[in-house]
């Protein structure tokens, strides 16, 4: 993390990764709200953490794991039925403009 | 377009090409990698989804041991060392994922630092073998299927969650040959530790490659990633079309430009896809429903163990029963070809039984390498019982092929499949009988057959062939007359 204090340029790019559109006044709030909550952040990026491990999750848990067992799908029906659009049991969505990241 | 992709510009000019290839593999588990919907090619469209793999809110992923398991097995096979790993969420738009982000491993992936070695003794580093999550598949509708003209697409989710091993190469490729040598080499890996079935048309397989030139020993030049590698053929001519619209922009004095590149198959050449003119942020981020994975030495020494004997080895073992010719190209083709399709076992069992190595590795490269998939279900006793009715003539080679063809097809016994084509009726004794009416048709020319020209041995097989509607086997033939002559 860096030092440096959020600009109202990093809370709109921010904003545009995360698909939402706010307004010139929206973003001005925002940008500050946002600030803030980095900077207390920031107080944890202060601490001398040499020879800590990072921490990937705060339950002292591994290896999670799930037998390769099946279990019953949703039904399609019922599954298609939430989508806005619907064609040849495929969800239908609007013309792609951008690329496969 | 004057560009012809080709191998004149690979090497050519003073220019070295640098290629590194990124394999995405999807694992052979029965369900997907963080659910427990079913992990199947071909089923209809959106049938094994659930909350999960549809990223609906509040539902939780759970990892497949199994996935981990086959990851390992490859990090195995692949002579990497299996660390403890995480997995991040790659956060991007796009529907072919429904929760805007796709479940990797990012900086700590389960194997690192690995090679692989290719039969022509080259060796090229194995920079990581990640897992990950596979995408749902997405079809453009309108525009002729491509992407841009689309008027919209549809998308099932059946793939979404899919688990995938990706394995990254160092950029230790230096030409297209070399590169399909790898994923051959891979592919053969891949399906022999039981991880996956390496079938690059349906998909299970799929190379994406990063090419750039230099001029030797300069720094690595700009590399672009060139992706819908759909075969090991269209892999070859898309890097040599790469590399050679690289050097023509280096050598007019332009600069290559670092871009994602589409293989287009039908117009042979590599097209740039329309970028945003800001890269991808991904943001990526531990995920935080997923722990951390540590597989004990336990594990570790199973899978180890589950992991069977690589495709060098067995290509040397099938080699060592051919004896000396085995060394010969033709016969390390064949046999190559034996492996890959996993067919050393039925091959060898043949030869173990009393087939003839090199028969046995005929029939088994060709004819049974043909429909691999059956080949490999065939039963053994019936396979080489076909084989012998070969050896000692009792069939011909033509008949062998067609009898071993209808064993694939629908299994049986091969003297009864030999019967049903009739090929029962040439028999010894009828044989002999054919040959009594083509010496009593043909005196002169079994007087001089019997003086000694023997190139009378062709005329007598063709009108034994003629005589029997082609039922008669050559050799049977040949080795009748000679024994009539005493
Ligand atoms: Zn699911």
């Amino acid at each position: 993390m860096t030092d440096a204090k959020l600009t109202r340029e990093d809370a709109a790019y921010v904003a545009r990764l995360a698909r939402i559109d706010l307004t010139e006044d929206e973003l001005d709030l925002y940008a500050g709200q946002l600030a803030v909550v980095l900077e207390h952040a920031a107080q944890v990026a202060a601490l001398d953490t040499t020879g800590v491990e990072p921490t990937a999750h705060p339950l002292p848990l591994q290896n999670v794991l799930r037998a390769d067992e099946p279990r019953p799908s949703l039904d399609r029906d019922e599954v298609l039925a939430q989508a806005p659009a619907v064609e040849d049991h495929r969800f239908l969505v609007p013309r792609i403009m951008g690329d496969v990241p | 377009m004057t560009e012809q992709p080709g191998s004149s510009a690979a090497g050519d000019g003073g220019w070295e090409p640098v290629i590194g290839l990124e394999v995405h593999c999807e694992l052979r588990t029965e369900t997907k990698l963080f659910c427990g919907c079913r992990n199947a090619f071909g089923d209809e469209p959106n049938t094994n989804v659930c909350p999960v793999c549809l990223g609906l809110p509040g539902s939780l992923p759970v990892l497949n041991a199994m996935a981990v398991d086959y990851a390992m097995r490859i990090g195995t096979a692949l002579h990497c060392e299996i660390r403890p790993s995480l997995f991040h969420r790659k956060n991007y738009f796009y529907p072919d994922m429904p929760k805007d982000y796709q479940i990797s491993q990012f900086d700590e992936p389960i194997n690192v630092n690995g090679w692989l070695e290719l039969p022509d003794g080259s060796r090229v580093g194995v920079e990581r073998a990640h897992m990950e999550e596979d995408t749902g598949k997405t079809t453009h509708v309108g525009g002729g299927g491509r992407i841009h003209d689309a008027q919209h697409s549809l998308v099932d989710y059946n793939r979404a969650g899919v688990p995938l091993v990706e394995i990254v190469s160092r950029p230790d490729i230096r030409s297209s040959l070399q590169a399909r040598l790898y994923a051959a080499e891979l592919r053969g890996i891949l399906i022999a530790t039981g991880a996956s079935d390496g079938r690059m048309e349906e998909g299970s397989m799929r190379v994406d490659a990063n090419v750039s030139v230099r001029r030797p020993n300069d720094e690595l030049g700009t590399r672009c990633e060139i992706k819908n590698l759909n075969s090991l053929r269209s892999l070859v001519r898309a890097i040599e079309y790469e590399i050679s619209r690289q050097v023509d922009v280096l050598e007019s004095g332009g600069t290559v430009l670092q871009q994602t590149r589409h293989w287009d198959e039908n117009e042979g050449q590599t097209v740039a896809l329309r970028s945003k003119e800001e890269a991808f942020d991904y943001r990526y981020f531990p995920e935080p429903d997923l722990v951390r994975v540590v597989p004990d030495t336990t594990w570790q020494s199973e899978v180890a163990a589950a992991v069977g004997p690589m495709p060098a080895d067995r290509r040397e073992k099938l080699a060592a029963l051919l004896g000396p010719d085995g060394a010969t190209a033709a016969k390390a083709d064949q046999i190559a070809t034996v492996v890959e399709n996993g067919l050393d076992v039925l091959m060898t069992k043949a030869v173990h039984a009393g087939i003839g190595a090199p028969l046995a590795l005929a029939r088994t490269a060709n004819e049974a390498s043909a429909e691999p998939d059956r080949a490999r279900a065939l039963d053994t006793a019936a396979y080489t019982a076909l084989l012998r009715m070969e050896q000692d003539g009792s069939l011909s080679a033509t008949q062998a092929k067609v009898v071993l063809a209808d064993l694939l097809d629908r299994g049986g016994d091969p003297a009864a499949l030999a019967r049903d084509h009739g090929f029962e009726a040439l028999g010894a004794d009828s044989l002999s009988g054919v040959i009594d009416e083509l010496i009593a048709a043909h005196p002169n020319e079994w007087t001089r057959y019997v003086d000694g020209d023997d190139k009378l041995t062709g005329f007598f097989t063709g009108q034994a062939m003629k005589a029997t509607q082609q039922k008669a086997n050559g050799k049977a033939v040949a080795a009748e007359l000679r024994r009539r002559r005493g």
